[in-house]
């Protein structure tokens, strides 16, 4: 079989003591797309923060196995080199390190020591990842995400994930705050990669991303846990009838972490 | 506090110094007035730094070097300072005291253009020299410390840029302090006449791990009316160097002076960093880095005082420090009654990379007029485990990841020095102290 696999297994994370996911179960193999769908609250950016190893997410039950290695024993740079990438939803800003600088050492990073890239091709590569995702040039010379717009910063992370090229993606709300144009272009990124060595796990809780986007499989979280699962038409639902229904069918009341046991 | 220690060195010592050097009448009286002085003077008193029992008078006072005839006689690690693909037109090593190279270009020479040793400069152009030295900016009396700079002078760089004339080409100065026991009394005087511009560039340099001495610089730079200076430098002593660095601009009428300094020093240091913006819509950009290691004590301060009406100055101190070594970074916005419209603003950043260094930034702002702008912001903290956390989940290491934050942390001041070579050797500097 082509690709990886990622597989979540009844993951339990706190932060700060207070207990955020209540069980995950996900697996996730090369060539599928799985779209997380969610009201606000339900504990869908924690999963992707504690799958990359966050520091303020604590792991206290459960597994995740990639290709059947306990990514939770690794170190974030050590996730990153096994294959895992996670686009994030507020990336950090690094003042006096160009971006380029750091595209060029995050992939010299998965390469390995020797087999480092050309600087020629290295730009190259970059060049026509700009391009392709419609990004300014300048952008490189530019201090890592500081500064950057919303729109700027998520086609910044998209273009991380056209060079980085990893083997299983988490998209955590790549789409917030996009108008229409930059959502296709970051779509378009995204779609560029499909194939069956690609995992990707796309976190969001609107529709219309998936309109460019379409998911193998749909899952949503209520109260820190999938509480139903199916294909793209599940997300179609979701769009004309909201998550009411839902809620109904497995007698909800409040979706969101906070419940009470 | 009256001072104990006795300085080695007499009237008869400096009266002899000086007429070796075949001074001037008034340099002779000067120095002499200035010993006077530093006996009932005190040493300077700089915030949350006692440097009463900091060496400043052990030292021996003179030490000649050699001439060299090419640049590739050099060590490597002064052939580091200078672009070698682009040979520097505008050069000028000292060698503990001796002038050991000096070019500048014809075509500078040709529109007066001055770029010589302090003595050379005393000999050739005593007027003005005597115009500018320790007049408009660093005053003899300010404390024991200044008054035995001007005593003691032993070396140093007169710039002159006539007016209108503007140097597109840096003037590139390295001090190179040879002898592991001899001290720099060095003198910096940098005029640039209305109208005029020029960027400048200093590297300070000694490998004197172990012998104790002295580094007492004063620098002056002076902007007149409509004139722009940008002023760059590296100071790299050792660890027996006691560092005393005073550089003081002063910005006439529409006047601009720029700092990029690069506070490298691995002794006990007092560096003030000073700028009088004293004409209307003077403007001075005064940037600084530092790395403390070891047990260094260092003591820096970014002071820019506004007496010009709409006169700007803007303050960035970034410090990196890690071992045992303590640091104060004082940032001072003044702005006097009358500068009606200035704005002051400064930034004081300090990063910890160890439980046992201190830091501590003091942004400070005194202000005795209403109708002005000021801000400030100050920071003293860890390297953000957020950022790591980023950058790490793009498979850098956490080493690699923490080196990128530092190097970055210090890069505004590193990208702003305008020669490549003195760029990538504060890089290396930055890199050998902070791994």
């Amino acid at each position: 079989m082509a690709g990886s696999t990622l597989e979540i297994k009844n993951l339990h994370v706190s932060i700060e003591d207070k207990e955020i996911l209540k069980g995950v179960d996900l697996t996730i193999k090369g060539g599928e797309f799985h779209a997380v769908m969610g009201p606000n609250g339900t504990g869908k950016s924690t999963l992707a923060s504690a799958i990359m190893g966050h520091p303020k997410y604590e792991i206290t039950e459960g597994s995740v196995l990639l290709d059947g290695e306990d990514v939770l024993e690794m170190e974030v740079d050590e996730r990153a080199r096994a294959g895992l990438f996670l686009a994030m939803q507020y990336p950090s800003e690094i003042s006096g390190v160009t971006t380029s600088d750091f595209l060029r050492s995050s992939i010299n990073a998965r390469r390995g020591e020797g087999n480092e890239i050309s600087l020629m091709n290295f730009i190259k590569e970059m060049d026509s990842a700009l391009d392709y995702l419609d990004i300014d040039k300048n952008m490189a010379q530019r201090y890592l995400n500081e500064g950057f717009s919303g729109g700027e910063k998520k086609r910044n992370e998209i273009l991380q994930l056209l060079l980085l090229k990893p083997e299983i993606a988490i998209l955590d709300e790549i789409d917030s705050g996009l108008d229409i144009d930059a959502l296709k272009i970051v779509s378009k990124g995204i779609n560029r990669l499909r194939d069956e060595n690609f995992g990707c796990l796309i976190i969001t809780h609107y529709q219309r991303l998936l309109n460019y986007i379409t998911p193998d499989k749909v899952h949503v979280m209520m109260q820190g846990r999938v509480v139903k699962s199916g294909g793209p038409e599940l997300a179609k639902r979701l769009e004309a009838e909201g998550y009411e229904w839902i809620k109904e069918e497995l007698g909800i009341e409040d979706e969101t972490v906070e419940q009470k046991a | 506090m009256t001072v104990e220690t006795k300085l080695p060195y007499d009237k008869e010592y400096i009266d002899q110094f000086s007429k070796e050097r075949n001074e001037p009448e008034w340099m002779l009286e000067l120095r002499l007035q200035a010993l006077e002085q530093a006996d009932a003077l005190e040493l300077p008193k700089p915030d949350k730094t006692k440097i009463g029992k900091w060496n400043f008078s052990q030292f021996k006072h003179t030490a000649t070097g050699a001439a060299i005839q090419s640049l590739k006689e050099l060590p490597n690690e002064l052939q580091e300072f200078l672009d070698q693909e682009n040979a520097p037109e505008n050069l000028l090593i000292q060698r503990n005291h001796s002038v050991a190279y000096n070019t500048l270009s014809k075509e500078l020479k040709d529109k007066g253009v001055i770029f010589t040793d302090i003595f050379t400069a005393l000999q050739k152009h005593d007027d003005l020299v005597k115009r500018y030295y320790m007049k408009d900016a660093v005053s003899i009396d300010e404390h024991r410390l200044t008054a035995l700079h001007a005593a003691l002078m032993n070396g140093g760089v007169f710039v002159y840029v006539p007016k209108n004339v503007e140097v597109e080409v840096p003037l590139q100065t390295i001090f190179w302090q040879e002898d592991p026991e001899v001290a720099l009394f060095n003198h910096v005087l940098v005029v640039a006449d209305e109208g005029s511009s020029l960027t400048y560039v200093e590297n300070y340099f000694s490998h004197n791990e172990k012998e104790a001495t002295v580094a007492n610089v004063v620098t002056e730079v002076i902007a007149q009316d409509n004139a722009k200076i940008s002023f760059g430098a590296v100071d790299n002593f050792a660890h027996g160097t006691t560092a005393y660095n005073n550089r003081r601009g002063v910005a006439y009428r529409d006047a601009t002076v720029d700092w990029a300094l690069g506070q490298m020093n691995d002794g006990n240091t007092v560096s003030e960093n000073i700028t009088h913006l004293v004409g209307e819509n003077s403007l001075s950009n005064a940037k600084t880095v530092s790395v403390g290691r070891g047990d260094q004590t260092q003591n820096f301060t970014a002071k820019i005082v506004h007496f010009g009406k709409n006169s700007e100055g803007y303050i960035l101190q970034h410090g990196v420090m890690k071992d045992k070594s303590t640091s104060i970074f004082n940032g001072i916005g003044k702005i006097e009654h009358g500068a009606s419209k200035a704005n002051a603003e400064q930034e004081s950043r300090v990063l910890m990379l160890s439980e046992k260094a201190r830091g501590d930034a003091n942004p400070i702002l005194l202000i005795d007029e209403d109708d002005v702008t000021a801000g400030h912001a100050a920071s003293v903290g860890r390297v953000d485990p957020i950022q790591l956390y980023y950058l790490m989940s793009r498979g850098i290491t956490q080493e690699e990841a923490e080196r990128l934050i530092i190097h970055g942390f210090l890069a505004p001041v590193v990208n702003q020095l305008p020669i490549e070579a003195v760029k990538n050797q504060l890089t290396q500097v930055i890199e050998r102290k902070v791994y």
